[in-house]
C-alpha cells in the first residue's frame, strides 16, 4: 500500500512540492516503531478500523460456533458453558469492540477532511482512545483463551453476572474490560463534536455542513449522553462484586431492575449510536451516485436531532416483561414507535434523491440497496416489538434475535461495507475488483436472509434465545438447519470481501482523483492522502464544494487558502465560530508523542490489577497514570514549546496576530472540550442520583435511616467554602481578562490551600460518618456520592495548584489567560454537585422519609 | 402496484394457510390455545400481512427510482417531490400505521392483564435454578416442574424467584412474565381446553436454563376441582404419616 505514489488533486510545480515538503516533514508520524506514537487522525482512524474488523472477524468466528452447535438438535458440540461463553462475547465484541470503534474509526478518519481541517482538535486524545480500545479489547478476549470468558449474555443482567452466580472472572471481565474500552468511545465523543462544532472551515455555516458531519454531531453527543449511565452501572456492579455494596441486591435493599434501567438507559440509544453513521453513509452516497443533492436536506438534520431526543425515551421496550406498571408501558410503547417517523423521512428522502436524479448502479450503491430492504424489514418488526401485547409473546425469543440482526447488521454492517467500497480509493489510491465485490456481495445478502429471516419463524414457534441446544420434534429443526447454512454462506460473502480488500492493496486499479464525482473536501485530498490534508484550508461558499466551487481543490493543494505555510514548525488547523463557522483562532497541534500510549498501558495495569485483585498493582497503576495524564496537560498549547512568547509580548504589548492564536483567546476548542467532558461527567452524576432515586422509591426491600448518617453541618460548611473557591476562582480570571496578572500565582496559591482544606473535609465526613456500606443499598449509595465528591474537589485543587507553578513559570499570564478559562468550568461544576448532593441528602429524606 | 402487491400477499397467506402443520408445535404462538396467545398471534398475521405490503412496495418504488430517468428536473421538481415523498412516506403512512396499530394493540394488551374476575384461581410459582416450584397455598400442594390449572378459568400465576432472573412462558396459552429476585409479578393465564401445554423458562439463567421446562395441564373445572380434593388428602396423608 505505501509504495503507491499519491494521486494529487493539482498539477505539481517545484513551488508546491517544496510547500508540500515542508508539511510533510512538520506532520508526518515518526517512522518504524516511532509511529506507535503517532496522533495523526488518518492514521489513528485507519488503526481503529482495520482492529474492528479483527475483532468482526473473531465475532464472526464465534457465531459461527454457536450455529453450528445449533444446526442439529441436540448437539454436544459445545457445552452449555462454553456456549454461553461464545454467544456472550459475540454479543460483547460485535457491540464494543467492533461497531462503534469502527464506526468511530470511520469518523476520526473523514471528518477533519469533510470539514476542510488539517486533524482532529485534540490529536493526542484520538491516540488515547486507540489504545485503550486495543488494549481493552486485548484484555476482554483473552478471558475467551484463558477460558473464563463472561457468560451471563451482553446485558449482564445480575443476579446472574453477580458474585453469588458468576464466582469466576468473567463477569469481571467484561466490567472492567468494557469500561475501559469506553474510554475511547468517550474521547472520540467529545473530540469529534469539538471538531465539528469548532474547526469547520471558514465559511462552512452549519447550513453548509455535509450531512454525514450532522449525524457524526448526533452520535458524538448521544455517546456523551448515552455511555455515562452503562459506565456508572459497570463501576457499581464492579463494586457490588468486589467489595459486596449491595447496589442490586434486594437482600440489602437494592434491585436487580436498577441494572437493567441504567443498562437499556445506555443500549437503546446505542442502537442508534449505531444507526446514525451508518445512515449517515447512506445519506452521503446516495446523493452522489444520483448525481444531484439530498432531498430534503433539512428534513433529513430534523430526522437525526428528534432520532437523538427519542433514543433516550424509549428504553423500557426491552423490560416490558418486568412487570412495569401499565401506564408507563403504554408511553414507552407509542415512543418507540415514533421513532419510526424520523426513519421513515429519511428513508424516503432517500428515495426521492433517487428518483429526482440518474443514479450509477455501482458497487457501493449495490451494498445500499441491501441496507434498504434489511434495515427496512428490521425496522417493521421493530414496530411490532414496540406494541406491548405482541411483545410479552416473542421477547427473549429468536424472533427478537432476528429483529436484532436485521436493525444492526442491515442498518450498520451493509452501509458500512458500502461505505468502505466508496472510500477505499480514497485510503489506498486503488479501486477494488467488482467481481469479487459482487460476489461478497450476493453471497452475504442471501446468507444473511436465509440465516435471519426464518429465525423470525423458529421465534414465533417458541425458541428462546441463549439455550445451547433444543429437542428434535419442536418444529424447529429444519429452520435451524438452514439458519446454520445460511450463516455459514454469508461467512463466504464475508471472505470474499476480506480478499477483495486484501488483494486490491496490490492488484486494484489506480483509482483517478475524486472517482465517483463525489461533492465533499474529503476528495481534495491527494489519495492516498497527506497526513496534513490540506495544503491549506478553503473558504467554503457551498454544501457542495466540489461541484459548486470549481477549482477548490487545485487551490487549496497550492496554497492559496488560510494557514498556506507552516509556522514556527507547528501543526496547526483553524478554530471558527460554531455557528457562523467565522474564522476564530489558529490551533497549535500536538505532533508525535508516547504520551497517549504510556497512559493507555498505565491504564491498563489498573484495569489488570482490580481484575486479579492485587490493589496495591492497581493503586501503582493509578499513579503512574497520574503522572504521564498531568506530564500530558502540561505539554498543552500554551507551553513554551508549542507557543513561545512572541517578542511584541515580551515588551509587554499584546501579539497582534491575526487569528490570535488559541492560547492567546479566551474561549477555544480546548474550553469546548472541558465543557463536553464535564456534560457527560454530569450526566454520569444525574445517573447516579436516578439510580439512588430510583432504589428510594422502587426498590421492593429499600430501607433508609431516619436521620442521615452523614455529618450535615460540615457538609454545608465544606459546600460553602467550595463556592467561595469558585467565586475567587472567577475574580481572578475576570482580572486576568482585563491583562492583570499582579500577585496571580500568589492568589492561586491559596486557592490551592483552601481547595486542601475542603477535600479533607470531604474525606473526614466520609470517614467519620457510620455507613454501612457493604450492608445497605442506601449508605453504599452514599458512599459513592462522597467519592464523587472527594474525587472531583482534589482533582480541582491540583490542577489549581498546577495553574500556580505555571503562573511563576510565566505559562498562564495577562499574555496568556487560556489556561484559567478552561479550568473555570470545572471548578463551576465542582461547586454545582456539591449543591446538588447537598439538597439530596436533605431533601430524599425529607420527601420520601426513612425506610 | 398496490394491488399486485396485495395480491401476491394473499397469494402467500393462503399458501401459508395450506400449510398451517408448519406453525404447530407444542411451543408455538401461532398454535394458540388460550385467548391472550389467540390476541397475539392475530396481531402477529395482522402485522405480518402489513409489513409485508411495506417492504415489497418500499423495495418495488426504489427499484424504479433506481432504474428510471428523471429527465431535467429543476429544483421546484425537486422541492415538489421532496414533499409528496416526505409527507407521503415519511409522515402519513408511520403515523397511520402506529395509529391503527395501537388502536388494535392497547384495548388487546389491556385484556391481558391480570385484573379482577369472578373464580379467579391463583397458584404461585417460584423459579430457581434450575427449575420451577409450584404451590397451592390454600390446599398446601406443592409441585415440581408441573403447573395444573383449570380450563376456562382465569388462572393467576404468582411469580417469585429464589436466585436469579427466570421467565414463565407457556407460549400457546399468553405471554411470558419475569420471575424477579425481590418482586412479585403476576400473570394470566387462561387455557381454552383441556390439554397439556408446554412451558420454558425465557430469560437467561445460566448452564441449565436450556432444560428449565415444565408443563402446564389444564383440567376442566369439574376434573381440576376432584384433582385439589385428592391432591389435599394425600399431602395431608404425608403430614400425618410424619
Ligand atoms: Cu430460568
Amino acid at each position: 500500500m505505501t509504495e503507491t505514489t499519491p494521486v494529487q488533486p493539482h498539477e505539481a510545480t517545484e513551488q508546491t512540492r517544496s510547500l508540500h515538503q515542508t508539511f510533510s516533514r512538520v506532520w508526518a508520524n515518526w517512522p518504524g516503531l516511532g509511529s506507535l506514537a503517532a496522533v495523526n487522525h488518518t492514521t489513528l482512524g485507519l488503526r481503529f478500523m482495520i482492529t474492528g474488523l479483527i475483532f468482526f472477524l473473531i465475532g464472526g468466528v464465534l457465531a459461527m460456533l454457536a450455529r453450528t452447535q445449533l444446526a442439529l438438535p441436540e448437539q454436544n458440540i459445545l457445552t452449555a458453558d462454553v456456549y454461553n461463553q461464545v454467544f456472550t462475547m459475540h454479543g460483547t465484541i460485535m457491540m464494543f469492540l467492533f461497531a462503534i470503534p469502527v464506526l468511530e474509526g470511520l469518523a476520526i478518519y473523514l471528518i477533519p477532511k469533510m470539514i476542510g481541517a488539517r486533524d482532529l482538535v485534540f490529536p493526542r486524545i484520538t491516540a488515547l482512545g486507540y489504545y485503550c480500545y486495543l488494549f481493552g479489547g486485548i484484555i476482554i478476549l483473552s478471558s475467551l483463551f484463558l477460558g473464563v470468558a463472561p457468560d451471563s449474555g451482553w446485558f449482564m443482567y445480575t443476579p446472574l453476572s453477580s458474585a453469588e452466580f458468576s464466582p469466576g472472572p468473567g463477569s469481571d471481565f467484561w466490567l472492567l474490560g468494557i469500561t475501559f474500552v469506553e474510554i475511547s468511545a468517550m474521547a472520540a465523543g467529545i473530540e469529534l463534536t469539538v471538531s465539528i462544532l469548532r474547526t469547520r472551515a471558514p465559511g462552512m455555516t452549519l447550513r453548509r455542513m455535509p450531512i454525514f458531519c450532522w449525524y457524526i454531531l448526533a452520535m458524538a453527543l448521544m455517546i456523551v449522553f448515552g455511555f455515562p449511565p452503562l459506565i456508572l452501572a459497570s463501576i457499581l456492579l464492579e463494586l457490588e462484586r468486589a467489595t459486596g455494596m449491595p447496589f442490586f441486591d434486594p437482600g440489602g435493599g437494592g434491585d436487580p431492575l436498577l441494572w437493567q434501567h441504567l443498562f437499556w438507559l445506555f443500549g437503546h440509544p446505542e442502537v442508534y449510536i449505531i444507526f446514525l453513521p451508518a445512515a449517515g453513509i447512506v445519506s452521503t452516497l446516495i446523493p452522489v451516485f444520483s448525481g444531484r443533492p439530498l432531498v430534503g436536506y433539512r428534513w433529513v438534520v430534523l430526522s437525526i436531532i428528534v432520532t437523538g431526543f427519542i433514543s433516550f425515551g424509549l428504553w423500557v421496550h426491552h423490560m416490558f416483561t418486568v412487570g412495569i406498571p401499565q401506564l408507563a408501558q403504554a408511553f414507552f410503547s407509542v415512543a418507540s414507535m415514533l421513532v419510526a417517523v424520523p426513519t421513515a423521512i429519511q428513508v424516503f428522502a432517500w428515495l426521492a434523491t433517487l428518483w429526482t436524479g440518474r443514479v450509477r448502479f455501482t458497487l457501493p450503491m449495490l451494498w445500499i440497496f441491501g441496507f434498504l430492504v434489511i434495515f427496512v424489514c428490521g425496522g417493521l418488526t421493530g414496530v411490532m416489538l414496540a406494541l406491548v401485547p405482541f411483545n410479552w409473546q416473542v421477547h427473549d425469543t429468536h424472533f427478537v434475535v432476528a429483529h436484532m440482526h436485521y436493525v444492526l447488521v442491515g442498518g450498520m454492517f451493509f452501509p458500512l461495507i458500502a461505505g468502505l467500497y466508496y472510500w477505499l480509493p480514497h485510503v489506498t489510491g486503488r479501486l477494488p475488483s467488482e467481481r469479487l465485490g459482487k460476489w461478497g456481495f450476493w453471497l452475504t445478502f442471501i446468507g444473511f436472509n436465509a440465516t435471519f429471516l426464518l429465525m423470525h419463524l423458529t421465534g414465533l414457534l417458541g425458541m428462546p434465545r441463549r439455550v445451547y441446544t433444543y429437542e428434535a420434534g419442536l418444529g424447529w429443526d429444519w429452520l435451524n438447519l438452514l439458519s446454520s447454512v445460511g450463516g455459514f454462506i454469508m461467512a463466504a460473502g464475508v471472505a470474499m470481501i476480506v480478499l477483495d480488500l486484501l488483494l486490491h492493496a496490490r492488484l486494484g486499479r489506480r483509482a483517478p482523483a475524486n472517482p465517483w464525482q463525489a461533492d465533499t473536501l474529503e476528495w481534495a485530498t491527494a489519495t492516498p492522502p497527506a497526513p496534513y490534508n490540506f495544503a491549506s484550508q478553503p473558504t467554503v461558499t457551498s454544501r457542495h464544494p466540489l461541484w459548486d466551487q470549481s477549482d477548490v481543490a487545485q487551490q487549496m493543494a497550492a496554497g492559496e487558502g488560510h494557514l498556506g505555510e507552516v509556522q514556527q514548525d507547528q501543526r496547526d488547523t483553524l478554530g471558527t465560530d460554531a455557528i457562523t463557522a467565522r474564522v476564530a483562532e489558529r490551533c497549535h497541534l500536538p505532533g508525535n508523542t508516547w504520551l497517549p500510549m504510556l497512559s493507555a498501558a498505565a491504564l491498563a495495569v489498573v484495569c489488570i490489577g482490580l481484575l486479579i485483585r492485587i490493589y496495591p498493582l492497581a493503586l501503582a497503576g493509578c499513579l503512574v497514570a497520574a503522572v504521564f495524564l498531568l506530564r500530558w496537560s502540561w505539554l498543552n498549547g500554551g507551553h513554551p514549546l508549542a507557543a513561545p512568547l512572541t517578542d511584541a509580548e515580551l515588551a509587554g504589548k499584546d501579539d497582534d496576530q491575526s487569528p490570535p492564536l488559541e492560547s492567546r483567546t479566551l474561549d477555544g476548542p480546548g474550553r469546548w472540550g472541558m465543557i463536553i467532558t464535564l456534560l457527560a461527567n454530569g450526566t454520569l452524576y444525574a445517573s447516579l442520583l436516578f439510580g439512588w432515586f430510583y432504589l428510594w422509591t422502587a426498590s421492593p426491600q429499600w430501607s433508609a435511616p431516619a436521620d442521615s448518617p452523614l455529618a450535615t453541618l460540615p457538609l454545608l460548611a465544606t459546600a460553602i467554602l467550595v463556592t467561595v473557591l469558585t467565586l475567587l476562582y472567577r475574580d481572578r480570571v475576570r482580572h486576568l481578562q482585563g491583562g492583570e496578572d499582579r500577585h496571580l500565582a500568589a492568589a492561586l496559591g491559596s486557592l490551592t490551600v483552601l481547595g486542601a482544606i475542603a477535600t479533607g473535609a470531604v474525606l473526614w465526613v466520609m470517614v467519620s460518618a457510620p455507613l454501612a456500606a457493604t450492608e445497605q443499598a442506601h449508605d453504599a449509595v452514599l458512599m459513592v456520592m462522597l467519592i464523587y465528591l472527594f474525587w472531583h474537589c482534589g482533582l480541582a485543587t491540583v490542577l489549581t495548584g498546577l495553574q500556580a507553578l505555571r503562573v511563576r513559570l510565566g505559562y498562564v499570564s495577562a499574555h496568556l489567560p487560556y489556561e484559567t478559562r478552561v479550568l473555570q468550568p470545572f471548578w463551576v461544576y465542582t461547586c454545582g454537585v456539591f449543591w446538588l448532593s447537598l439538597a439530596a441528602f436533605i431533601g430524599l429524606p425529607m420527601a420520601w422519609g426513612g425506610g | 402496484m398496490t394491488r399486485l402487491a396485495a395480491m401476491i400477499s394473499l397469494g402467500i397467506l393462503m399458501l401459508l394457510g395450506g400449510c398451517a402443520g408448519w406453525f404447530d408445535g407444542p411451543l408455538s404462538t401461532l398454535q394458540p390455545a388460550g385467548p391472550a396467545a389467540h390476541s397475539a398471534a392475530l396481531l402477529w398475521w395482522g402485522m405480518f400481512l402489513f409489513a409485508t405490503l411495506v417492504l415489497i412496495a418500499v423495495t418495488a418504488l426504489w427499484i424504479i427510482a433506481l432504474r428510471r430517468d428523471p429527465g431535467e428536473v429543476s429544483d421546484a421538481d425537486a422541492q415538489r417531490q421532496q414533499n409528496r415523498w416526505i409527507w407521503g412516506g415519511g409522515l402519513a403512512l408511520p403515523l397511520g400505521s402506529i395509529t391503527v396499530l395501537l388502536a388494535f394493540g392497547i384495548p388487546m394488551g389491556h385484556s391481558m392483564l391480570p385484573l379482577p374476575a369472578e373464580d379467579r384461581v391463583e397458584i404461585e410459582v417460584t423459579g430457581y435454578q434450575w427449575g420451577w416450584r409450584v404451590e397451592y397455598p390454600e390446599q398446601g400442594i406443592e409441585l415440581q416442574n408441573e403447573v395444573v390449572i383449570p380450563s376456562e378459568t382465569a388462572v393467576d400465576i404468582i411469580l417469585r424467584s429464589e436466585d436469579v432472573i427466570h421467565s414463565f412462558w407457556v407460549p400457546r396459552l399468553a405471554g411470558k412474565t419475569d420471575l424477579i429476585p425481590g418482586h412479585t409479578n403476576t400473570l394470566r393465564l387462561v387455557a381454552d381446553e383441556p390439554g397439556t401445554y408446554h412451558g420454558v423458562c425465557a430469560e437467561f439463567c445460566g448452564v441449565g436454563h436450556a432444560h428449565m421446562q415444565f408443563t402446564a395441564e389444564a383440567l376442566s373445572p369439574d376434573d381440576y376441582a376432584t384433582w385439589l380434593s385428592e391432591q389435599a388428602a394425600q399431602q395431608d396423608e404425608g403430614e400425618t404419616d410424619d
